[in-house]
C-alpha cells in the first residue's frame, strides 16, 4: 500500500527524495479521509517554505486541509495536472497525485520522518 | 449516540459513519460525486430515520397546526402531505417541516433532526388553549427516501400503490416490501422520488428490496455528503444555515409557503408588515468566477463593505462548478451582480445567478 522507499510524517504527507529534491503528496489515507477531491490550490514556484508552513490547501466536496511544507527549502515545481484533474489525488496519491517538489534546504530534517514501517503503525493506531 | 434501525444496513454497504446531531449516519459509501450523479442521473437511497416526528392530535389539531405554521394546513388531507413552517411570533424560523394529516384530528410534523427535540418543547408550550395531544415519535419511525429519476420505476416493483396517480406531495399508506408505510411522493434532492416511513421494527427489509431491486435501475445507497450537495443545487433550505431564527420565509424565497388569507398564525402580523413594507434582505445564488470554494460563514463583500456571510456553499458535483447561498441587501439581488467572498483571507470573485442553480427537466 505505502511505498518503501517514501518518507511520511503525521500529517499524511508522504515525501520522495532524489537528487536534492523532495516530492511531496498526501498519503491514501489522507485521501479516503478528505474524500472526493475537487480543488487544490498551490504555492508558486520559486516560493520559499519553511519547515511546517502551510503550503497549499486540498478541498473536497466536505472538507478543507491544509497541506504542510514537511521540509524547508523552494518549491521547484507543482503540480500543473492538479489544476483540471484533482481527482488525481484520489486516484493515485502516491503517483499522479503528487502535489509539488522542494528543493531541499537541510537534508538533516529528513531524520524526523518515519519511515514507512513507523507510518504503517501511526495509521494502525489511528483505525480503530 | 443514537443508531438508526439501518445502521447494520449501512455497515453491510461500508458506510462511512460520522456523528449527526447524536445520530450515528454514513456520510457516504461510494464518494459523494458518485452518490450525487446516481441521484441525478438514475436514483439513489438515503436513510433519514434521524429526522424527527412529531404528532399533533385532538379535536382541535388542525386549529393547532394552524397556529403554528404559515401555510394552509387545511389543504391538506391523508392523500396530500404539505411543506410549511414553525415560526416565532416575530415571524422567523422555528424550523422548516412537512405537514402530514393522517386523519382529522392527527397530524404528524416532520422536522429536522437536530432541532427535533427544540421542535417538541415550542410545541408543547404554545398548546394552551388547544385542545390537544402532542407526542415526540421520532424514536418509533424510520424514514428512507428513494429519490431519482428511476424512483417510481424501482418503487413499483414492491407494493401496489397508485405511484402513477401520485403528483407532487401525493401520499399513500400500504405495504412497501411487506411492510406497512407511508409513502410520500417527496424528497429534498430536486429530483422525483418519495419517502418511506414505517414503525416497523424492521425498515431494513424494505431498505434491502429497494437495493436488490434498484440495482439494475443503477440505485446507489447516498449518505449525508450527497444529500446536502443535492438540496443545495436544488436550493432547498437548510435549517441552522439557509434559515433560522433571524430570517423570515420572505427573505429566505419562501413567498409562497406563507398564507396571510388563511387566519391568524405565529408572526403573522410580523410577515404582513414585512410584506407591506418590502423585504431589506433577499436569498441569492451565487457561483464564484474565480477558482475556489465558498464554505458557510465565509464573509461575503461588495465593493470595501462586508454586506453578509455565506449560508451554504459547495463545489457542485451536477454544475461542475462553485456555488453557494447568501443574504443580500435587495439592491444587489439582480442576476449578474458581482459579489466578493473572503476565502481564507483572499477575495474571490463571484456573481449572482438565478435560482435553483439545478431544476429536473422531467
Amino acid at each position: 500500500m505505502y511505498p518503501d522507499n517514501f518518507y511520511y510524517t503525521k500529517d499524511h504527507e508522504w515525501i520522495k527524495v532524489a537528487g536534492g529534491e523532495a516530492t511531496v503528496g498526501i498519503t491514501d489515507f489522507a485521501q479516503k479521509q478528505l474524500g472526493d477531491v475537487v480543488y487544490v490550490e498551490l504555492p508558486d514556484v520559486g516560493a520559499e517554505m519553511e519547515f511546517h508552513q502551510s503550503l497549499g490547501v486540498i478541498e473536497s466536496v466536505k472538507a478543507v486541509s491544509d497541506i504542510y511544507s514537511p521540509v524547508s527549502g523552494e518549491v521547484a515545481a507543482v503540480n500543473e495536472g492538479l489544476n483540471d484533474s484533482p481527482e488525481w489525488v484520489n486516484e493515485d496519491p502516491h503517483g499522479k497525485g503528487w502535489i509539488l517538489r522542494i528543493k531541499l534546504k537541510n537534508e538533516a530534517e529528513l531524520e524526523k520522518l518515519m519511515s514507512v514501517t513507523e507510518y504503517e503503525k501511526f495509521v494502525d493506531g489511528l483505525e480503530t | 449516540m443514537k443508531k438508526t434501525r439501518l445502521h447494520n444496513n449501512h455497515i453491510k454497504l461500508n458506510g462511512k459513519m460520522v456523528e449527526f446531531f447524536g445520530w450515528e449516519m454514513p456520510v457516504e459509501y461510494s464518494g459523494i460525486i458518485e452518490e450525487h450523479l446516481a441521484v441525478r442521473n438514475q436514483a439513489g437511497l438515503f436513510d433519514v430515520s434521524h429526522m424527527g416526528e412529531i404528532l399533533v392530535l385532538g379535536p382541535q389539531a388542525l386549529d393547532y397546526v394552524q397556529h403554528l405554521t404559515p401555510n394552509n394546513a387545511a389543504r391538506t388531507s391523508p392523500t396530500k402531505a404539505q411543506y410549511s413552517a414553525l415560526t416565532t411570533p416575530k415571524g422567523t424560523f422555528v424550523d422548516d417541516l412537512l405537514v402530514y394529516c393522517l386523519d382529522e384530528n392527527t397530524y404528524l410534523l416532520v422536522v429536522n433532526a437536530a432541532n427535533a427535540d427544540k421542535d417538541f418543547a415550542w410545541i408543547e408550550k404554545n398548546k394552551a388553549g388547544f385542545e390537544v395531544e402532542v407526542k415526540n415519535l421520532s424514536d418509533d419511525y424510520s424514514q428512507i427516501a428513494l429519490q431519482g429519476r428511476n424512483a417510481q420505476d424501482i418503487l413499483k416493483n414492491l407494493n401496489d400503490l397508485p405511484l402513477d396517480e401520485m403528483g407532487s406531495f401525493a401520499v399513500a399508506h400500504g405495504e412497501v416490501a411487506g411492510i406497512p408505510s407511508m409513502v410520500s411522493r417527496t424528497g429534498y434532492t430536486g429530483e422525483d422520488g418519495f419517502e418511506v416511513y414505517t414503525t416497523s421494527a424492521t425498515p431494513g427489509v424494505i431498505w434491502d428490496a429497494l437495493i436488490e431491486t434498484g440495482e439494475s435501475y443503477g440505485i446507489k445507497p447516498v449518505g449525508l455528503g450527497a444529500r446536502d450537495t443535492l438540496r443545495l443545487e436544488a436550493c432547498l433550505m437548510l435549517y441552522g444555515n439557509d434559515i433560522d431564527d433571524t430570517t423570515t420565509a420572505l427573505e429566505a424565497g419562501l413567498k409562497w409557503l406563507v398564507k396571510f388569507k388563511k387566519g391568524d398564525f405565529l408572526g403573522r402580523e410580523v410577515l404582513l408588515q414585512q410584506k407591506e413594507e418590502g423585504i431589506k434582505k433577499r436569498i441569492a445564488g451565487f457561483e464564484l468566477i474565480d477558482r475556489g470554494i465558498a464554505r458557510s460563514h465565509y464573509p461575503v463583500y461588495i465593493g470595501e463593505e462586508k454586506v453578509s456571510e455565506v449560508t451554504s456553499g459547495t463545489f457542485s458535483p451536477y454544475l461542475k462548478k462553485s456555488i453557494g447561498l447568501t443574504y443580500l441587501p435587495m439592491e444587489y439581488t439582480e442576476e449578474g451582480t458581482e459579489i466578493d467572498i473572503e476565502v481564507r483571507g483572499k477575495r474571490v470573485a463571484a456573481r449572482v445567478v438565478p435560482l435553483p442553480f439545478y431544476k429536473r427537466d422531467y
